[in-house]
């Protein structure tokens, strides 16, 4: 007699910060925390696009792992136990932002996406009253040869939000990141002017899904660059709608 | 290929070579081609030829590294046709042989006698000590013929897997064996490999990962150019273990000789039916390409090395998931260094028992090193794990040159740390050095002597890694440049206490929150000199005095720096 196939898994009960969840396979630790009005931070992550990890923010404990792992892109697994607000964590989160904001030339007053800023956010409800490492000013330049929008280094993140939506949503691949280390720039095609670049459509989408001050429209001035990020996720279930 | 034709092939070019009476071995691997052995071997040749009958059965060829490079270039001769006979045939060593004694070493290995001045003892511990089984081959078989290498039983491993074994029975020796990566990790390469084989997909793939770039670590360059069909062979039979046809060995552009050889390797393999389709008239196919690195130590990291494969910025990418079931072009990979893929095809000759019964209760085997730094016999050795760092430094590299005192060794590049004096006797396995702070590694051993400041050393390692992170995760990104800013200001002497605390810091945030293994370790050598010799810190600091009066070395130049510690 053939033996009997086990039925699939179709969901798996878990605990996220001490609350008894219930996810489904293949999502990941963040997503079934949302699902629970769990919000872990997070600034390279954006609904609709593919994972980065690179932030480092949305790190989570999870017991019986020896490292932290990133929620973003970690799958849940059955009877995980999760952590995502202890104070270890919330104090790396800390200098994470802190190391953001010392790493570039970040100020708020002047900065047209002042009171509309992810990273400032952040800042916030992370309790980062001030920036206890070494601002390091670097000497970083800005783009302004597109017609309508600008590029402002001083800002970026480098969270390549810019980079995969335009590659995965508008497919035009236009920007990419150059350079690497403390030295690693967003750049516009082979690292030529956006002005210049044959590829770019103008069309406005890493613009709006910048968290910072570093991609805005021109015409803007300190604090009324608002940006519409919830076009993102909109065009996704659409896409795959139609698909 | 059968294994009848593998014995005809070996059993034809063992008859060659005992037909040769007098023989010169020249090193033509990079530390010695570099002081131009493959001129003084040309030269031999021509002036054995223009010797005529009175240099009759001299033979002059290239072969890999010999191990000394400190003495390079080396020469030895021995008398291939007495031993084949079985008479008494000493061989004779010659250290720092120039292109003048290119002509008098011909005619006394004609004559029958020695250049005195130049001989190498070889019956020194340096020798004596080791314990030869991924350098078997190494500066005893011309790395560019593979008949060569099969007349050293090479590929009767893979033929007696093909033939022989069952996928299961090489995975069994494998995991017996206690064989653990040899790329730093140390993870146990039995339970990698049947990862891979227990997964299920339509492809799987098998890389070799040769982007070797600690500093100061030179051993799988040396593997590659003085045994490259060692790694076809391991490949080829880690392929057939878990199920891959096609390989990628991802060696970085630096390694120009080792490309030239690995190419030419695997064009003879092709042509003796030991790559291709139908391996030994099994259903098995297998075949390998190269890739070439492009100056990033980033891409080490198998994420990267394989975002590097597919013609993707070589960046990594969290894991899980782990490259055994998530890898290349999103197949089941199976990713080993040089080192471990070249001690699989002894294992599978030998047996898994035969490399359990050496080494420790967890380190099995043998491990080759990178001998650098302040020490006499500097070059590549290959010890039983479990021997002491003491053994390593006094007895087989002879100690510190010119009267100096040991401080302390560095292990583990950039993501290792150092061992101080008093540890000296620490058996040299995973668990003892992970447990002195530091880690295996790739096995690349810097020794240092008193003259060494160790926050420079620290600053050194970080600068290194601040100039190789990708730039992808904000801990390594901007921490690493935050921690070198920090030590430059210590080795200028105009640090705070409070500068201090804030390494501190950051030391345990990058190590937590980094992405990869460069940013999780790059604390490491801030972390272990610190642990060892935290009044050298102390005195560092603006009017600091280091702990017991002692004054701390001074901070060579910046440009001195790095080439003291590389050498």
């Amino acid at each position: 007699m053939a033996r009997q196939k086990l039925p699939p898994t179709q969901t798996l009960t878990m605990k996220i910060d001490d609350v008894d969840v219930t996810a489904k396979p293949g999502q990941t630790i963040k997503d079934v925390a949302r699902d629970h009005d769990i919000i872990i931070p997070g600034l390279c992550y954006l609904d609709g696009l593919s994972i980065w990890g690179g932030c480092r923010l949305c790190l989570v404990e999870v017991e019986g792992m020896n490292k932290l792992l990133a929620s973003c892109s970690t799958e849940v697994a059955e009877g995980m136990v999760v952590h995502t607000d202890s104070p270890k964590l919330r104090a790396y989160r800390k200098v994470v932002i802190e190391m953001l904001f010392a790493e570039r030339n970040h100020v708020c007053s002047v900065c047209v996406s002042n009171g509309g800023c992810e990273l400032q956010d952040m800042a916030v409800e992370l309790g980062v009253d001030h920036v206890h490492l070494p601002y390091m000013d670097p000497d970083v330049n800005l783009d302004s040869s597109n017609d309508r929008f600008r590029l402002d280094h001083n800002r970026c993140i480098m969270c390549t939000r810019c980079v995969r939506v335009c590659g995965e949503i508008e497919g035009a691949f236009t920007k990419g990141i150059g350079g690497r280390g403390i030295d690693v720039r967003i750049i516009n095609d082979l690292n030529m002017p956006w002005g210049e670049s044959q590829t770019c459509t103008s069309c406005g989408k890493c613009v709006h899904v910048c968290p910072t001050g570093a991609l805005v429209e021109k015409g803007t001035a300190a604090a009324e660059m608002d940006k519409r990020r919830a076009f993102l996720p909109y065009l996704t279930i659409m896409r795959e709608a139609q698909r | 290929m059968t294994p009848e034709e593998l014995i005809q092939i070996a059993e034809e070019r063992r008859g060659q070579q005992a037909a040769v009476g007098k023989r010169i071995n020249v090193c033509a691997a990079a530390s010695c081609m570099s002081r131009h052995s493959d001129k003084i071997a040309e030269e031999m040749s021509s002036h054995a030829e223009s010797l005529g009958d009175k240099a009759e059965g001299v033979e002059v060829r290239c072969v890999g590294c010999m191990g000394l490079c400190s003495a390079g270039p080396l020469v030895e001769v021995d008398h291939p046709a007495d031993e084949a006979a079985g008479n008494d045939a000493p061989k004779t060593m010659y250290r720092g042989v120039s292109m003048d004694d290119a002509d008098r070493i011909v005619e006394a290995a004609a004559g029958g006698t020695t250049v005195e001045q130049l001989v190498q003892p070889t019956d020194i511990p340096y020798f004596s000590r080791q314990k030869r089984i991924v350098t078997e081959n190494s500066g005893y078989i011309d790395p560019e013929s593979i008949e060569d290498y099969i007349a050293a039983d090479g590929y009767s491993g893979l033929v007696t897997a093909l033939t022989e074994m069952s996928p299961n029975d090489v995975l069994h020796e494998v995991t017996i064996s206690g064989l653990r990566g040899r790329g730093g990790g140390g993870f146990p390469t039995g339970l990698k490999w049947s990862t891979v084989a227990k997964t299920d997909a339509d492809k799987k793939y098998v890389v070799c990962n040769a982007d070797e770039g600690d500093p100061g670590a030179f051993m799988d360059r040396a593997v590659l150019e003085s045994d490259p069909h060692r790694i076809i062979e391991g490949m080829t039979i880690a392929g057939y273990a878990v199920g891959a046809s096609k390989a990628y060995i991802y060696v970085r552009a630096e390694y120009p000789l080792a490309i030239a050889r690995l190419k030419k390797a695997i064009r003879q393999a092709q042509k003796y039916e030991l790559l291709g389709t139908n391996l030994c008239d099994t259903p098995f196919n297998f075949e390998i390409e190269l890739r070439l690195g492009a100056g990033a130590f980033v891409c080490g990291e198998e994420t990267a090395l394989i975002a590097s494969i597919e013609g993707r910025r070589g960046v990594p990418r969290p894991r899980p998931p782990f490259p055994a079931s998530y890898g290349l072009y999103g197949k089941p990979t199976l990713i080993n260094n040089v080192e471990t893929l070249a001690t699989i095809p002894w294992i599978v000759r030998n047996g898994g028992d035969a490399l359990a019964s050496i080494g420790t209760a967890k380190s099995k085997g043998t491990k080759v090193f990178a001998l650098a730094g302040k020490i006499v016999n500097n070059g590549l050795i290959e010890v039983p794990m479990g021997i002491s760092l003491r053994e390593i430094v006094y007895d087989i590299g002879d100690g510190i040159p010119d009267g100096g005192t040991f401080k302390a060794v560095q292990t583990g590049g950039p993501s290792g740390g150092c061992v101080p004096g008093n540890l000296l006797d620490m058996p040299v396995d995973y668990e003892s050095l992970q447990e002195a702070g530091t880690i295996m590694g790739s096995g690349g051993m810097i020794i240092m002597d008193e003259a060494s400041n160790m926050v420079d050393v620290a600053r050194f390692f970080m600068e290194f890694c601040k100039d190789e992170s990708c730039g992808k995760c904000t801990p390594c990104r901007v921490g690493t440049a935050q921690m070198l800013d920090l030590l430059e200001k210590l080795c200028a002497k105009s640090a705070t206490e409070k500068d201090l605390e804030l390494l501190k810091e950051l030391c345990d945030v990058v190590k937590a929150c980094s992405l990869c293994g460069l940013g999780q370790t790059a604390p490491n050598p801030v972390l272990s000199t610190l642990r060892y010799f935290e009044d050298e810190y102390m005195g560092s600091l603006v009017g600091g005095v280091s702990g017991d009066g002692r004054p701390v070395p001074d901070v060579e130049t910046k440009a001195g720096a790095p080439d003291r510690i590389e050498r």
